[in-house]
C-alpha cells in the first residue's frame, strides 16, 4: 500500500506496524518520534500501531540548533 | 561563585549559559565548544530524520556527540512560523526526550517566528502556543520580543521562563535595548524574584553576555556568537568568563552613572602652584 513517509511516497506491505517500518529503515525506536496524520504515536504503541493506506507519517529526530 | 544556583522549571543549574548546537564545522568542534563554555544546557532542533534508501548507511546523530550525563537537552521549535507547527514540534520533542530518558522531558524552548527576514517572534502566535502547551503540561520557555508587556502576558499565560531577545537571531547586534530588557526583568520578577529570565539571541561577542547578566538576567542563550566566531572554542571560553563576570557584577552592584568625575585620590595635600578651576576656562 502507498503511504507518505517524511514527505515522500513509499510502498509498504499491508498491515505494517510502526515498529516494522522503523526496522525496515534501520531506525532505532528510542532515537525518533513518530507522527501519523499529525498525531503523535506514543513509543509504547509502536508494536501495535498498524499503518493504513494513505497515512502521512513523519519520523523526526534531533539535529543541531539554537 | 560555585554555589550560585538558579532554577528553571524542575531543573537547577550553576552555569548560566544555554548554548545552541547548530552551525559548528563538525561534531568535534561542537563538543569542544560546549566543554569550553561550561554550559549545562544545550538546545537542539527537531527535524525529519534522514532516511537512507539502501538501509545501510549508519547515520551520525547529534545524540552520539552530546554527553547526556552532564548536559540537559532543551529542544526548540525553531523554524516554526505558526502556533500549530510549534505545538507539533514541541510534542515530537517531548517524545524524543522521553526516548532519551532525559529527566524532566516536558520542557521546550518555544519559538513562533513571524518572518524569515527578521526571525522575530510573532507575538500573537507565541502567546497562543504558550497557552496551548502550558495546558498540555509542558514547561514552556518562551522566546519573545523585548516588549515588557508581552513578556508579562507570556508569564501570566504560564510560561516557565520568558526569554526576551537581545537582538534578532544570529544578528550579532548584542543587547539593542537595555532599557527594555531592564523593564522586562522588573515586570517578570515583580514579587517573584526567582522567576527565571534568560536573554536569548543576538549575542555577537562576550561583552554582550556580560551586559545581559549585569542587567539582572538569570542566564543567556546563544549559538551563533560561538559557532560563527573565527575561533569558536576560544570564544566559548570567553563566553564562560563573560557570563560569570556579568553575574558577579550584578550581585556586587554597579555604581550609579554620574555626569562629572569623582576623584579616586585625595585632593588634600596636592603639590600644585594654583588651585584647579571648578568650571572650564
Amino acid at each position: 500500500m502507498r503511504i507518505i513517509l517524511n514527505g515522500q511516497e513509499e510502498i509498504v506491505p499491508d498491515e505494517t506496524t510502526v515498529a516494522q517500518l522503523l526496522q525496515r529503515r534501520q531506525v532505532e525506536p528510542v532515537r525518533v518520534a513518530v507522527e501519523i496524520n499529525e498525531d503523535i504515536v506514543p513509543r509504547r504503541t509502536f508494536d501495535d500501531r498498524i499503518i493504513c493506506e494513505g497515512d502521512h507519517i513523519e519520523i523526526a529526530t534531533f539535529v543541531g540548533g539554537g | 561563585m560555585s554555589k550560585d544556583r538558579y532554577r528553571v522549571g524542575s531543573f537547577e543549574f550553576t552555569s548560566r549559559l544555554f548554548v545552541g548546537t547548530g552551525k559548528y564545522a563538525d561534531f568535534d568542534q561542537m563538543k569542544r565548544c560546549l566543554d569550553a563554555s561550561q554550559t549545562q544546557v544545550v538546545t537542539v532542533a527537531v527535524r525529519r530524520d534522514v532516511l537512507t534508501s539502501d538501509n545501510t548507511a549508519k547515520r551520525d546523530s547529534i545524540l552520539d556527540h552530546l554527553d547526556l550525563k552532564r548536559l540537559t537537552v532543551l529542544p526548540n521549535t525553531a523554524g516554526c512560523f505558526t502556533a500549530k507547527d510549534a505545538i507539533r514540534a514541541a510534542k515530537l520533542s517531548r517524545e524524543l526526550l522521553d526516548g532519551l530518558g532525559n529527566p524532566g522531558a516536558d520542557w521546550v524552548k518555544l519559538e513562533v517566528l513571524a518572518d524569515k527576514k527578521t526571525l522575530l517572534p510573532d507575538p500573537i502566535g507565541t502567546l497562543e502556543a504558550t497557552e496551548a502547551l502550558v495546558k498540555d503540561d509542558f514547561d514552556v520557555l518562551t522566546y519573545s520580543t523585548d516588549d515588557p508587556i508581552l513578556c508579562r502576558r507570556l508569564k501570566d499565560a504560564g510560561a516557565t521562563s520568558v526569554m526576551p531577545l537581545g537582538s534578532p537571531i544570529g544578528s550579532g547586534q548584542g543587547i539593542l535595548n537595555p532599557n527594555n530588557i531592564q523593564l522586562c526583568l522588573e515586570y517578570l520578577k515583580e514579587g517573584d524574584p526567582e522567576y527565571p529570565v534568560i536573554v536569548d539571541a543576538g549575542v555577537g561577542t562576550a561583552s554582550d553576555v556580560t551586559i545581559a547578566m549585569e542587567l539582572g538576567a538569570d542566564g543567556v542563550l546563544l549559538n551563533t556568537g560561538i559557532a560563527g566566531a573565527r575561533n569558536p572554542v576560544l570564544m566559548a571560553e570567553a563566553m564562560a568568563h563573560a557570563v560569570e563576570a556579568g553575574r558577579q557584577a550584578y550581585l556586587a552592584g554597579r555604581i550609579p552613572r554620574k555626569r562629572y568625575a569623582t576623584a579616586s585620590s585625595p585632593m588634600e595635600g596636592v603639590i600644585a602652584s594654583r588651585a584647579p578651576q571648578t568650571t572650564p576656562a
